[in-house]
């Protein structure tokens, strides 16, 4: 049997894979960025208590490796009664991990903002609030995009992580399949073009938005 | 309508504004001179709660400024500020610019904002500029849009903080000329200003301002013509001959 007869015996099990590979990636994307508004408002606001505990959670969780936080949130929480299911623990591992960046990249789309603007929306009455989504939120966007992209793209890839605490994802599917066949040949070049196919996408819209964005 | 009522102000150490006060009445046109660094858009900031102040008060139509304060928001809505770069919304047009404070702000309807917004700037000169945004407008065109979105306001009073000192030098006219028209409708004006002939033909009242505190105060005629204080004489004199 040659390659493509192999493969396609493969596939259909790895596709099974590339589904939950795709859901973990869509949920710690939006938990991230979520979270990562958050820690960024809080910064914006200049209230010291505030800006304390964003800073030390993002510096804490930049400090750490992924999967060691996706350990401890699988094995360890269970002790102190929080049971999650492994999907449960990896896309909430992931999204935290992913907001201590998104954190930085929304940082700093919002300092970008000339201050004038603010106080120009201020002076017509505006709240914090109207001024983050009329003022800067809006002209923030075109900032943080092309990096979000790339953030985008790096948790697809290491959403890979979460087959270490036992999500049956694109990674874990190759790992079974390899060893259960012990053609790492075949299986592993096949995860890695389909990590490929999924990201390339990703990779040439920023590049797009990178050129728009950095000519108006 | 404005009281400032023994203002002091601090950054850090530095103090700015030593104890200032002053009342500005319904119709007024008050218009702050002085050397740069007197202190003079710090009080402007402070009457618009875009500044604290540490002693003193600043009341609008008997409604204390405190930034810390809820009510900062309202009061804000009654006193608009035109800024010395503009600082218009770059991504909106100048209508947008204008309908902004009315529609999100005063919860005026979109449609009834559009018209006011296309009314003032027709009347500051912009009626065939409505869809320009503001990158492709020049600094003139860009302040007169600032006014625009001030008057759309419907303000008891606007606030102007240098309002030609970013234009380039054939630019101002146009302008002041706006303001001045602004006047002449009675609004009630403090304007923090270097162009001594905008004050002498439109002010009610000229303040000299140095060192964080008034050192001069009374009509153009007084102020400008006849200054009393040595140092007002020396600030004039400096403007007026600059290379001397």
């Amino acid at each position: 049997m040659g390659f493509w007869e192999r493969a396609a015996d493969y596939l259909p099990l790895l596709m099974e894979g590339v589904w939950l590979t795709l859901v973990v990636t869509f949920f710690s994307v939006l938990l991230s960025t979520l979270l990562g508004f958050v820690w960024a408002v809080m910064t914006w606001t200049r209230i010291p208590i505030l800006v304390g505990i964003s800073r030390g959670f993002v510096t804490i969780i930049r400090g750490i490796p992924i999967i060691v936080q996706l350990f401890y949130i699988y094995f360890v929480m269970p002790e102190i009664g929080i049971n999650l299911s492994a999907m449960q623990a990896g896309i909430i591992g992931l999204g935290i991990a992913y907001s201590a960046y998104q954190a930085e990249n929304f940082r700093a789309g919002i300092e970008a903002i000339d201050k004038g603007q603010i106080e120009a929306a201020h002076s017509i009455g505006m709240t914090d609030q109207l001024v983050m989504r009329r003022v800067i939120i809006p002209q923030a966007i075109r900032i943080v995009l092309p990096p979000y992209g790339n953030t985008i793209i790096m948790v697809l890839k290491d959403s890979s992580l979460v087959s270490t605490i036992t999500v049956a994802e694109l990674t874990r599917q190759g790992q079974l399949i390899a060893a259960s066949t012990f053609d790492n040949m075949t299986v592993f070049t096949l995860v890695a073009l389909i990590y490929l196919a999924l990201s390339l996408p990703l990779t040439f819209l920023t590049r797009h938005l990178e050129k728009r964005y950095s000519q108006a | 309508m404005i009281q400032v009522q023994d203002i002091h102000k601090s950054f850090g150490k530095l103090k700015v504004i030593k104890g200032v006060s002053f009342d500005v009445n319904k119709g007024e046109v008050v218009c702050i001179i002085g050397p740069s660094g007197s202190g003079k858009s710090t009080i402007l900031r402070c009457i618009n709660g875009l500044e604290t102040y540490q002693r003193g008060a600043i009341l609008i139509e008997g409604a204390k400024v405190d930034p810390a304060d809820r009510s900062i928001t309202s009061i804000r809505t009654q006193v608009s500020m035109v800024f010395q770069r503009f600082n218009l919304f770059p991504h909106r047009t100048a209508l947008e610019n204008v309908m902004e404070g009315p529609v999100f702000v005063k919860k005026v309807s979109r449609t009834e904002a559009r018209d006011e917004a296309a009314e003032l700037l027709d009347k500051v000169g912009l009626g065939d500029k409505l869809g320009a945004y503001p990158g492709k407008l020049s600094g003139g065109q860009q302040q007169r849009v600032a006014i625009a979105r001030a008057l759309a306001m419907n303000p008891k009073a606007i606030l102007f903080d240098e309002p030609t000192s970013a234009l380039d030098p054939e630019l101002v006219g146009e302008v002041l000329a706006v303001m001045r028209d602004v006047a002449a409708e009675g609004m009630t004006m403090v304007v923090v200003t270097h162009e001594m002939e905008f004050a002498r033909a439109v002010a009610d009242r000229v303040l000299f301002l140095e060192g964080g505190a008034i050192v001069e105060q009374g009509s153009p005629q007084e102020v400008l013509r006849n200054p009393q204080h040595p140092r007002t004489q020396d600030f004039l004199h400096r403007v007026i001959h600059p290379m001397e």
